[in-house]
């Protein structure tokens, strides 16, 4: 026994140790271990960021340098705190809370003390920072823009957060990552890779040279330049126009689909969202929840279309074969549902399909939809013929852009009023608001643009997109070379679109006529409603325009929404108008229509129903 | 003399176990400071340059102890005994202080620690007091006179502070055990650990009544025909409640607070995750970096120079204390398993050669070798793979350290010494 306590001991021992270790060593050993290794840091070389050209190849988003000024705690000798703030631009008490800030993040790390000098701050500070030990400037890029325009296309870029981390494991904390439009979209051509360098670190977390000898690291790739379809000087010229106005404007080229301009009002300069006051910035923007700078109403706004919306009933009471151009219809001044009159501002008479359009007699409308559902046994085969129509426009769903937001709008369908009026109780009569692009329709600014392209196509769309280009001619997405048929003959176009040319000839829009340029368009004036304090009220008529030009050879297509700008020629045409010009001829002949929408705003109409006073709406005088 | 020289009838296998266990340790040491510009093994800038260094006064010593005459050691046992107490009470006075522990004398190339030179002191005089022939430890005085030749040092050590060094003195006691000193002292030594820890668990009160409540229940159940004298009982009780006491008084006086934190950190299985992360980081860092650093080498290794915590210093005195950290991340399950064999059949090893002794002296100063590597093999290497508290005791022939390896290589070589000589002493 006393022989063998102490060998025995030992074989226990040991039996102990290994059975220890193997539980370390096999059972909790992981390989993937070298993401949580202390002692492996990755150090990030970022490239350069893509820069944006507009469709001409000027430059829309470039790059800025933009330095911080570093601090490593322990190094820092005594040094002319009054001299280094002043310099800084920073007073002393605010200058000594982030020293202390930096010391407790650590001590022998860098942090950074003031962010983002200007290039100005810099130049002074350079030549005295080598009296400063322990402070270095440290260069960082920062996006640039080259206009005041297109916040809402171009988006912005912003540090990550946590559910970008979750979700993409690319990102590190602390990077940039483009957020909505352009930078969101095309965030890894722009971007490009980052190099990454695994550095062998010691406890206290210095560098002690590369980790197996930089075999694991990487080389950082350049993000690509990239061009978009946005015509800058288009772009710039109608944001002058949406001057205090608040709406949407999309303008496509029909033959392509791309996005010529695409605009938001009101809207902010890009380079508010860069630079050291973008917090500041971004939450004013970001709270303004009556104007909404930040909403994208090309995309997101989604108002009934109004008159516009017309255009397509004709066409589709002509594919089914429900009418031709001499089909007539009398006015009432309205139309009766029932035994209810609805009004019209037509003036009244017979119409056929032209002054139908160019009048935009609600009552032809109303006759045109009845008889498309009468040609059906079935009120619901009537209501699937009339949306697979509709939707072949790109209504009624997300159009499948390049733009990372959106909405779909809405085309109505028998389950939606099943669900609205109980399956059966419902027939044309009752959603009959539907032909004049009232009632249940919803659409946005780009839908309609694109609804209007297809139109001066005669029948097809390319999906509309902002890409043009990758690099300086790399190929885009092929989805959006392909044409996207509408469900329409080609043949019925012609007499639809020779309403529209009238619109501008004898009607709704004859004073905003562009001389030597033919237009086809089709005004809109859209009855809408707010909920204040839980109290309904009608606002001033949204203004929609819609049209495309030369008629014979469309060069762009657009759709022009604004606010409570009342009749749809009042705003709406006349911005349309202009845009037109400007982008067809390169100048504006009528100086004083330009004055006029430059300097006109809806300030006063968007105030008031939050005056909290009794108020008008659809002003005469304007 | 046998007449073969010195070398004659070494032990060889005992002699190659320890080639490999020293070099396997400096090849480690190489890699915990090894760095980017050194080119030389031999530049005594390094730990590793000084280590190999060390091995060489390590042969010098061994050569020196193996042409002295055997007899001289046990001999002069007292001698050594007495001089190295001195050496340990000279500390008070002269002592360099080196990371807070008063433990070294400053010979200017070289920090003498004596209590490394003690343990051999000590290994030699209580052979010598057991083997001689007057001596029998079946009696209460001559096991008084053995305690006090293994506390004597133990006590000296203590406040230096090196509480480590000090608990080692109590491997003797497997000297005394193999020698017939009662094994229930074992028992009791046992006895002594768990009323250590439940005192620092629960507090002496909790013990007292927990002891309290044992006797009650011995006496309720036991047969009415087995008589216990309440008297011993009582006593019992009585010393076991001061012996608590004075745990709590040794816990808070004699310890600092860094002891303190990592019997705590052993004793209470702390559940919260927010509060293990924060021990992790504080009293349980060494722990956690060196369990990580194993457990990072997986079964083959991360190879050699290729172990990232070990470069980057992570795991604290990674080069001493923590060097088997290294083995395991470098080396992996295979390599950690392999030194633990090693170990074991070295240990084994002396066991056999300790029995084969025809001289009492040779084999309780063998079992005393062996019970002061065992005990700083296993509490080394239990607190770096998280099995026992943080208690600073280095690896044998493996930790960086001039005393450490030149004193254990004295301790075993003079059993070597005694073994060649063994036949000439049966007679």
């Amino acid at each position: 026994m006393k022989k063998l306590l102490l060998s025995s001991i030992i074989v226990l021992i040991g039996f102990t140790f290994i059975g220890r270790l193997s539980y370390l060593q096999l059972f909790r050993f992981s390989p993937d271990q070298i993401l949580d290794d202390p002692a492996i840091k990755k150090v990030y070389d970022y490239p350069e960021r893509g820069y944006i050209y507009d469709r001409d190849g000027k430059l829309l988003v470039g790059n800025q340098p933009a330095y911080d000024v570093m601090v490593i705690p322990r190094e820092v000798k005594p040094l002319d705190t009054l001299e280094f703030c002043s310099l800084l631009g920073i007073e002393k008490p605010e200058f000594l809370s982030k020293m202390e800030k930096a010391r407790r993040y650590s001590p022998r790390l860098p942090s950074v003390l003031v962010p983002q000098l200007s290039k100005e701050d810099y130049a002074k500070l350079q030549e005295k920072m080598r009296h400063f030990t322990g402070f270095y400037i440290q260069k960082r890029s920062l996006r640039y823009y080259n206009t005041q325009s297109a916040a809402n296309v171009l988006g912005y870029i912003s540090e990550v957060n946590e559910w970008d981390l979750k979700n993409n494991p690319y990102y590190v904390a602390g990077e940039l990552k483009g957020r909505t439009g352009i930078e969101q979209q095309y965030e890894e051509i722009l971007r490009g890779q980052k190099g990454v360098k695994h550095i062998q670190k010691d406890r206290f977390n210095r560098d002690i040279g590369p980790y197996k000898g930089g075999k694991l690291d990487t080389l950082p790739q350049q993000g690509k330049e990239i061009h978009i379809t946005i015509d800058k000087t288009l772009q710039e010229y109608g944001e002058k126009l949406m001057h205090g106005k608040r709406g949407g404007i999309v303008a496509i080229e029909p033959k392509t689909g791309e996005i010529l301009t695409m605009i938001s009002g009101p809207t902010y300069d890009p380079a508010l969202l860069v630079g050291r006051q973008r917090s500041k910035n971004y939450s004013k923007l970001h709270y303004d929840t009556i104007s909404k700078p930040t909403w994208d109403r090309s995309i997101l706004a989604q108002p009934s279309p109004g008159s516009p919306f017309k255009t397509l009933n004709a066409l589709v009471g002509l594919q089914e074969g429900v009418i031709d151009t001499n089909t007539k219809f009398r006015c009432y001044h309205g139309f009766y549902v029932g035994n209810t009159l609805r009004g019209c501002h037509c003036g009244g008479g017979v119409r056929d399909l032209n002054s139908g359009i160019y009048q935009s007699c609600n009552a032809y409308f109303a006759g045109v939809f009845r008889r498309i559902f009468d040609k059906y046994e079935t009120t619901d085969e009537g209501m699937d013929v009339w949306e697979k129509h509709m939707k072949s426009f790109g209504l009624g769903d997300y159009l499948g852009t390049d733009l990372p937001t959106g909405a779909p709008g809405r085309i109505p369908d028998v389950a939606y009023y099943d669900k609205w009026y109980g399956n059966g109780r419902w027939a044309a009569s009752t959603i009959i608001s539907n032909s004049i692009g009232q009632g249940e329709i919803a659409a946005t600014p780009l839908q309609l643009a694109n609804m209007t392209a297809a139109i001066a196509n005669r029948g097809y769309f390319y999906t509309p997109h902002i890409i043009k280009s990758v690099g300086n001619n790399g190929k885009i997405d092929p989805k959006y070379t392909e044409p996207r048929y509408t469900t329409i003959d080609r043949k019925y176009f012609e007499p639809v679109i020779e309403g529209m040319a009238n619109v501008y000839n004898y009607g709704t829009a004859r004073w905003v006529k562009i001389p030597g340029i033919d237009i086809a368009g089709k005004t809109g004036t859209v009855e809408n409603y707010i909920r204040i304090d839980g109290e309904r009220m009608q606002l001033t008529d949204h203004s929609v325009f819609v049209a495309f030009a030369p008629i014979k050879n469309p060069q762009i297509a657009l759709a022009v929404y604004i606010e409570n700008g009342y009749y749809g020629s009042r705003y709406a045409g006349h911005i349309a108008s202009l845009l037109i010009e400007k982008y067809l001829k390169g100048e504006i002949t009528r100086k004083d229509l330009e004055k006029r929408m430059l300097e006109k705003t809806l300030e006063h109409e968007y105030a008031k129903p939050y005056s909290g006073e009794p108020f008008e709406i659809n002003e005469y005088e304007w | 003399m046998s007449g073969r020289g010195p070398f004659g009838r070494l032990d060889w296998i005992t002699v190659i176990l320890y080639a490999l266990l020293v070099f396997i340790g400096w090849i480690n040491i190489y890699s915990t400071s090894v760095g980017e510009a050194s080119t030389s093994i031999f530049d005594f800038s390094t730990l590793y340059g000084k280590q190999l260094f060390f091995i060489g006064l390590a042969a010098l010593g061994i050569i020196f102890v193996l042409f002295v005459e055997s007899h001289f050691f046990e001999r002069f046992a007292s001698i050594f005994y007495i001089g190295s107490i001195a050496l340990l009470l000279g500390l008070f006075v002269f002592g360099k202080t080196i990371a807070g522990a008063t433990s070294w004398y400053d010979l200017g190339f070289f920090n003498l620690q004596p209590s490394e030179l003690a343990k051999v002191a000590t290994a030699l005089a209580l052979a010598k007091f057991l083997s001689d022939i007057q001596t029998d430890i079946r009696t209460g005085r001559h096991q008084l006179y053995a305690l006090a030749i293994i506390l004597i040092p133990a006590l000296l050590i203590l406040p230096q502070p090196d509480p480590g060094s000090s608990l080692i003195y109590f491997s003797l006691f497997f000297v005394l055990f193999r020698e017939g000193f009662p094994i229930y002292y074992l028992g009791i030594l046992i006895f002594a650990v768990v009323l250590f820890a439940t005192t620092l668990m629960f507090g002496t009160v909790w013990v007292a009544i927990g002891l309290i409540i044992l006797t009650l229940l011995i006496y309720t159940f036991k047969k009415a025909s087995v008589k216990i004298p309440i008297l011993p009982v009582l006593g019992v009780i009585a010393v076991s409640i001061l012996f608590s006491l004075s745990v709590n008084f040794v816990f808070e006086n004699v310890f600092e607070q860094r002891h303190r934190d990592r019997f705590a950190l052993w004793l209470s299985l702390e559940k919260d995750e927010e509060k293990l992360d924060e021990i992790r980081k504080t009293i349980g860092y060494n722990t956690y970096q060196s369990e990580k650093a194993i457990e990072s080498g997986g079964f083959t290794g991360k190879g050699f120079l290729e172990g990232t915590r070990t470069k980057g210093d992570f795991v604290p005195e990674q080069h001493t204390d923590y060097i088997f950290s290294s083995v395991g991340e470098e080396w992996g399950f295979l390599g950690t398993s392999a030194v633990i064999l090693l170990f074991s059949l070295f240990f084994l090893r002396l066991i056999y050669i300790a029995e084969r002794q025809k001289s009492d002296f040779s084999r309780m100063y063998g079992y005393g070798v062996i019970s002061i590597l065992v005990f700083h093999y296993f509490i080394n290497i239990g607190m770096v793979i998280g099995l026992l508290p943080t208690i600073g005791v280095p690896l044998p022939f493996f930790s960086y350290g001039g005393s450490g390896l030149i004193f254990f290589t004295m301790l075993l070589f003079i059993f070597l010494k005694l073994d060649s000589n063994r036949l000439k002493d049966g007679i």
